[in-house]
């Protein structure tokens, strides 16, 4: 049963693939003048799911994916063209396989209504696209390479029945088919003779395994269609070498040149050859299967991250052994050798070479991440109403695989937010003069060591007056505060605040892009928002390439050296007298520029050190918590600033409060990595923040 | 494997035995992982005084329970001489910082007694099992999940 769900389990995985080569198929097909390929490729997919399905018994699955697939064999065929209100059917009907099989994987009921709409819509469409129910049947004529015309098919009636010659190949077996399945099948369609034919089986001293050289040779006599006999062997088309030849014609003869039928092909006998690609068929207009089978993934495997991950640990200690050798080697006074130099730089690049290919293993393009959102777009554009088109740009940029995980559910509100509220309705577009298709586009680039993801749109911008008077109504800033036109945008990410003053039904659901931020922020990340009145709005996150690496600083504190994520940090200085001012009996404040900023003393926070440390003979550390709020963080010194690994401190201890992880140095010592954010909330100098101190439990 | 090992004769089971304050303590074998020398540690906030902090065990943070400290006989004072016994617990790794590794016993599970009704020391609650010898030797038997900080909730 475990074993089931395993082949299962990988049935999913890879129908995820599956759905996303269709979805980008489909938008392909978007374009005027798409190559005629990607339907070949766009109904693969289709067909591979309902094959995988049919095997599991997941039957919602299978019919709609026949449903589909029938329509989309009649855009293969060119009896129905690819018009928008066509594609659009298309793209939803993809979206709904793709729910059906979430809902399968799930074992969760699907969204019945949308899919029996869907059905009709696409039995609307085949009723117009074909005349006669031979369409049902199409898909295998075509499969057999038909409509290509190198293997015209006879149109001549005759006795009822096939020859069949069956030679599977190695593959066959290894796939896990089995042929007598195949055979038992084939005589559920009529009276089946069915004889091995061992002549080419080698005798035992070259007989080897992976050689299969049994060949069968079946006589059924039936009234059904050579494409139903076909489609018994679909799934093992591509690993065995069949020949079907209706019972009249010379078995093993050559096609007949003839013409391809148009009548109903229900009741005539064909002759159809489905054999792999061979060499002499290269230059057919048949689509090769890797072509097919979904684009331009190359060859991969699958790997799991737990042994990237260890990987990546050895890696981590060899980096350490190496600095120790350098060590001993300094020690021992041999390092003005030139040949002992060169080999440890030697180890040492290598070491490095190897830690960053480990990295790219983990990276992924975000391309898995920008293609669901079109998905996003279409549905908020249909639940508002407007019309919006999405543009992506460099899905190609790729970051570490955790972080794709995690970049899905702030991206979606975001894009969510940007159609709700960024762009306007179309006559409000076009009363000012712009296309009623508002436009979203969605990219991404590498810069100076971070990935930029840039979500803008060219609606009407943030209007500020509004947000201001919502903010001022929550309470979130004081009436008549003077706030410049970034602070007011800064305000829509605060906890609270939500623009829209009903509750929409698409991104007014209580949580705000308050968690997009703190979302981005825990990745490492920080968003960044500009908009122009009139122009648009775009929301810029910058992340670090990896959740693996953090850019720290290191920083000493009572002998012990921690790391502080270098993205939370501000200004860094020597505290100056003069710009200290104390407040109560502990309470101490910076004033910086016109700015009162509390000052936390990180020492005493950890319970390293019992009585508050002297303010001048340290360093403050300027940093900005969430809401903008800022902090300086009282430390004894600044080490270094570098890349440090993250270590999980969860796995083998629990939670530190303040402490967002581990690292490990380069003397092999293990840093704590603090968390800015908790620090701040927990520290007991800061009154007023709402939110509670929850570490403090801990 | 080493579990496995030590399943292999019934009635029999192998344990590591150790020194903690002029006291024999063991632990059942398949539980560790490995022994090694004391190295320093890196302390971690708001920790329970028993926890001596936190060492890296090739690439992975793994913390160190001083047993002494937990089992009430009074902080360690570690030195190059003190040893960490690197053990697995429900998929966590833990360091247990002992006095001296003294053996590996075989044990008749016939030996294993429970622990008497002696006065409330705090010792008690931590130790399962004594196991009597021939020669008059005892060793108490540590119950790993006792011994070890309670996970906390993560609170973000």
């Amino acid at each position: 049963m475990a074993e089931m769900d395993e082949i299962q389990e990988m049935f999913f995985d890879e129908c995820g693939e599956l759905l996303e080569g269709l979805a980008n198929g489909l938008r392909q097909m978007d374009q005027p003048g798409y190559d005629k390929e990607t339907v070949h490729a766009v109904f693969r997919a289709v067909h591979s799911i309902k094959g995988g399905a049919a095997a599991f018994g997941l039957n919602d699955l299978v019919t709609f994916a026949h449903r589909f697939e029938t329509v989309l064999d009649l855009l293969r065929s060119d009896r129905l063209e690819a018009d928008p209100a066509l594609m659009s059917i298309m793209h939803r009907s993809s979206d709904c396989l793709a729910d059906l099989v979430t809902a399968a994987r799930q074992s969760s009921e699907p969204d019945h209504a949308k899919r029996e709409a869907l059905l009709t819509e696409l039995d609307r469409i085949m009723a117009d696209g074909g005349d006669d129910d031979a369409i049902e049947f199409t898909p295998m004529v075509i499969d057999i390479g038909a409509l290509d015309g190198e293997d015209p098919l006879p149109g001549l009636a005759g006795e009822a029945g096939f020859n069949i010659h069956f030679i599977p190949d190695g593959d066959l077996y290894r796939s896990g088919n089995e042929p007598a399945a195949l055979f038992l099948a084939l005589a559920k369609l009529g009276e089946a003779e069915i004889r091995v034919d061992s002549d080419f089986v080698p005798p035992l001293s070259d007989w080897s395994e992976d050689q299969p050289q049994l060949r069968w040779t079946i006589i059924l006599h039936t009234n059904c269609a050579a494409d139903e006999i076909a489609e018994i062997f679909e799934f093992v088309e591509d690993c065995c070498e069949l020949h079907v030849t209706p019972l009249t014609a010379e078995p093993d003869g050559p096609p007949k040149p003839d013409e391809i039928s148009d009548s109903s092909p229900g009741d005539i006998p064909e002759t159809a050859q489905i054999n792999p690609p061979e060499p002499a068929q290269t230059d057919s207009a048949r689509p090769s299967r890797p072509a097919a089978s979904g684009g331009d993934s190359g060859a991969t495997i699958r790997v799991s991250l737990a042994r990237v991950d260890r990987l990546m640990n050895m890696i981590g200690e060899l980096v350490i052994k190496e600095a120790m050798l350098a060590q001993v080697i300094q020690t021992a006074g041999m390092s003005e050798d030139p040949d002992v130099l060169a080999g440890l730089d030697a180890i040492g690049q290598l070491a490095g070479d190897i830690q960053e290919s480990v990295m790219a293993i983990r990276a992924q393009p975000l391309k898995l991440v920008f293609q669901r959102m079109h998905r996003i777009v279409r549905e908020a554009a249909d639940a508002t109403g407007k019309q919006v088109n999405l543009v992506t740009v460099g899905e190609e940029t790729e970051v570490d695989k955790t972080m794709i995980e995690r970049l899905i559910d702030p991206l979606t509100h975001m894009i969510r937010n940007s159609v709700d509220h960024g762009l306007e309705d179309g006559e409000t577009r076009q009363a000012r003069g712009k296309p009623a298709e508002g436009r979203i586009t969605l990219s991404a680039a590498h810069r100076s060591g971070r990935v930029q993801i840039e979500v803008s749109d060219d609606g009407g911008g943030i209007n500020r007056p509004k947000v201001r008077e919502i903010a001022e109504e929550r309470g979130l800033v004081a009436s008549g505060a003077s706030l410049n036109p970034a602070e007011i945008d800064q305000l829509l990410f605060m906890p609270g605040f939500s623009s829209k003053t009903e509750v929409s039904a698409l991104s007014g659901r209580g949580v705000g892009l308050d968690v997009v931020r703190r979302e981005i922020m825990d990745l490492g990340g920080r968003v960044m928002i500009h908009s122009e009145i009139g122009q648009g709005t775009t929301f810029s996150i910058a992340l670090p390439l990896t959740l693996a690496v953090l850019e720290g600083m290191l920083i000493q504190l009572c002998g012990e050296t921690m790391v502080l994520p270098i993205n939370a940090v501000q200004e860094t200085m020597r505290a100056n007298p003069s710009m200290l001012h104390g407040v109560g009996q502990d309470g101490r404040l910076l004033s910086n520029r016109g700015d009162l900023i509390p000052i936390i003393d990180l020492a005493g926070e950890f319970g390293l050190r019992d009585c508050p440390a002297t303010i001048e003979g340290g360093v403050l550390i300027v940093i900005e918590a969430d809401n903008q709020k800022r902090s300086a963080l009282l430390v004894d010194g600044i080490i270094d600033q570098r890349q440090v690994v993250i270590k999980s401190l969860e796995e083998n201890y629990g939670h530190v409060p303040g402490v967002s992880a581990a690292t490990i140095l380069g003397d092999g010592k293990i840093a704590l990595i603090i968390d800015p954010e908790e620090v701040v909330r927990t520290s007991s100098g800061d009154h007023d923040r709402a939110v509670p101190a929850a570490a403090a439990q801990g | 494997m080493l579990q496995s090992m030590s399943h292999n004769t019934v009635g029999k089971s192998d344990v590591v035995a150790f020194k903690l304050a002029e006291q024999d303590f063991c632990i059942d074998i398949g539980l560790v992982r490995e022994i090694r020398g004391w190295s320093p540690t890196t302390t971690l906030p708001h920790a329970p005084d028993y926890v001596k902090g936190v060492i890296n065990l090739r690439g992975s943070v793994v913390t160190v329970v001083d047993l002494s400290a937990r089992l009430g006989f009074g902080a360690t004072t570690p030195s190059q001489r003190h040893v960490v016994i690197i053990a697995m617990h429900e998929e966590r790794v833990v360091g247990l910082l002992a006095d001296l590794v003294s053996d590996i016993v075989t044990v008749n599970d016939g030996n294993i007694q429970p622990v008497p009704d002696i006065a409330l020391t705090h010792a008690r609650e931590f130790i399962t099992g004594m196991i009597t010898f021939d020669d008059g030797q005892i060793l108490r038997k540590i119950d790993l999940s006792q011994v070890l900080p309670i996970a906390r909730e993560e609170t973000a």
